[in-house]
């Protein structure tokens, strides 16, 4: 009777311990992984005011890519994902594809700026170099970290016991990793007009 | 017998193997010089000003040089090998790392995240370029690297960050009490062991109003603390500091990095 006793206790004991505090646990985590993400965006777009003013006054002919750039800028900072977003693949692409156009327009104008020499030999824009070579090394970081966050997330409610208490309790939905931009230093192939 | 010996022995090769992805050098000081750049006075030189540091601040220096990244570039090494060793103070993060690879033709100065304020990735890029470069392009590697070091030390000597003044505060007040980073797995073993076969049967034998006199065992009070050897502290920073190695060892205190710092190549 005793042994049974116990057993109906161990049960209850596990039952309790399946995902009611390893989701939320594991979802706080990869939240602020994914703050930590925009953070190292939102540095990356702090960043380009400065380089319009060095570039603005150095190499009026760089004038269409730089407004290009700005463009890019504004629409990425306009979309800003919340923790709850992150379960919405189409919200998290679309991030994804604001930010990537915005490093490929801005690459291309680092690339073309590069070869004044006037430019290169500006303080200014050395240090602007530094920073936003320590910038979108911080996203990469970033990211890394996220993805980390999300797989183990997604590991924890889809794998027993955990799986139990995100589908019963929490109603947990997957999260949506973030691809690594391969090509960040790369000029984009896709027109700037089509993005949404 | 052999049977679950060999699960178990299966379970822990599974569980260990992916992290053998990338292999770092252990960290054997403040100055780990795999690939042999540094003469020994100039390895007693940094060891020294990094004690310095440590002591004064609590902020953590650690000098690398490795023979191989193995395939990874700096930046991903840099910061991987940062939160590998543990470099820093768990609550404050302040580490800083100067890693050199001189197959790769690499060097990278490591920010941690708490100290991204005191060594912003300009004055990095500065003491890559304008210190530590110039010398190795002529040859001299020690020479650059204790040059840069001194520089680097310079920043470290400002005065603490708000986020690693809390730490040192919390780290004071809380010392020998446990819950500082990195801890000493030897007491936390200790511990458990106190709480399973003390304190579990005195709650048991309490709730069950049995007389357990053997389980009413004094407070132990003479148990290994959480911070090294009692010195915690001033001798070497807490969170397995380097007291009780005869000013030997050191470990890192737990913070993480996430990128900051600058690298250069030549």
């Amino acid at each position: 009777m005793s042994i049974r006793l116990a057993f109906i206790g161990i049960m209850a004991l596990s039952l309790s311990a399946c995902g009611i505090n390893s989701v939320p646990t594991a979802e706080e985590n990869a939240k602020a992984k994914w703050a930590d993400v925009q953070a190292a965006y939102q540095r990356r777009a702090d960043l380009i005011p400065n380089l319009q003013a060095t570039v603005q006054g150095a190499a009026g002919s760089e004038r269409q890519i730089l407004t290009e750039v700005i463009d890019a800028r504004s629409r990425a900072t306009a979309i800003q994902i919340t923790g709850d977003d992150l379960t919405d693949p189409a919200r998290v692409q679309q991030f994804q594809a604001a930010q990537q156009q915005l490093g490929g327009t801005l690459s291309r104008l680092l690339a073309n700026v590069e070869a004044y020499p006037q430019l290169q030999s500006q303080q200014g824009f050395q240090t602007f170099m530094t920073q936003i070579e320590g910038t979108e090394n911080r996203i990469n970081i970033a990211i890394r970290d996220y993805n980390e966050a999300v797989r183990g997330y997604n590991t924890t409610i889809r794998t027993f016991p955990d799986a139990i208490g995100a589908r019963v309790i929490h109603g947990a939905e997957p999260m949506v990793p973030f691809e690594a931009q391969a090509g960040a230093n790369q000029a984009p192939t896709v027109d700037f007009g089509n993005s949404n | 017998m052999i049977r679950p010996l060999h699960w178990l022995l299966l379970a822990l090769a599974l569980v260990a193997s992916p992290a053998a992805a990338q292999t770092f050098p252990e960290l054997t000081g403040r100055v780990v010089d795999s690939a042999e750049l540094l003469s020994p006075e100039q390895e007693a030189q940094l060891t020294a000003l990094s004690a310095e540091i440590e002591t004064a601040s609590s902020r953590q220096f650690v000098v690398a040089t490795v023979p191989d990244l193995q395939g990874y570039p700096i930046e991903d090494f840099g910061y991987r090998l940062g939160r590998e060793w543990g470099i820093g103070q768990s609550e404050a993060n302040n580490g800083v790392i100067l890693l050199v690879a001189p197959n790769e033709r690499r060097v990278r100065i490591e920010v941690g995240y708490g100290l991204e304020p005191v060594i912003p990735d300009g004055y990095a890029s500065q003491v890559i370029n304008g210190t530590i470069l110039p010398a190795f392009r002529d040859g001299d590697m020690g020479g650059g690297i204790v040059a840069g070091a001194n520089e680097i030390a310079e920043q470290l000597r400002l005065p603490l960050e708000a986020a690693e003044a809390r730490a040192l505060e919390a780290a004071k007040a809380s010392r020998g009490s446990g819950d500082s980073g990195g801890m000493n797995w030897i007491a936390l073993i200790f511990w458990i062991a106190v709480l399973l076969f003390i304190l579990v049967p005195i709650v048991i034998g309490a709730a069950g109003g049995k007389k357990y006199r053997r389980g009413r065992a004094p407070v132990v009070i003479w148990g290994p603390t959480w911070g090294g050897s009692g010195g915690g502290w001033g001798s070497g920073g807490f969170g397995g500091g380097s007291g009780g190695f005869g000013g030997g060892g050191f470990s890192g205190g737990g913070g993480s990095f996430g990128g900051g710092g600058a690298s250069g190549g030549w």
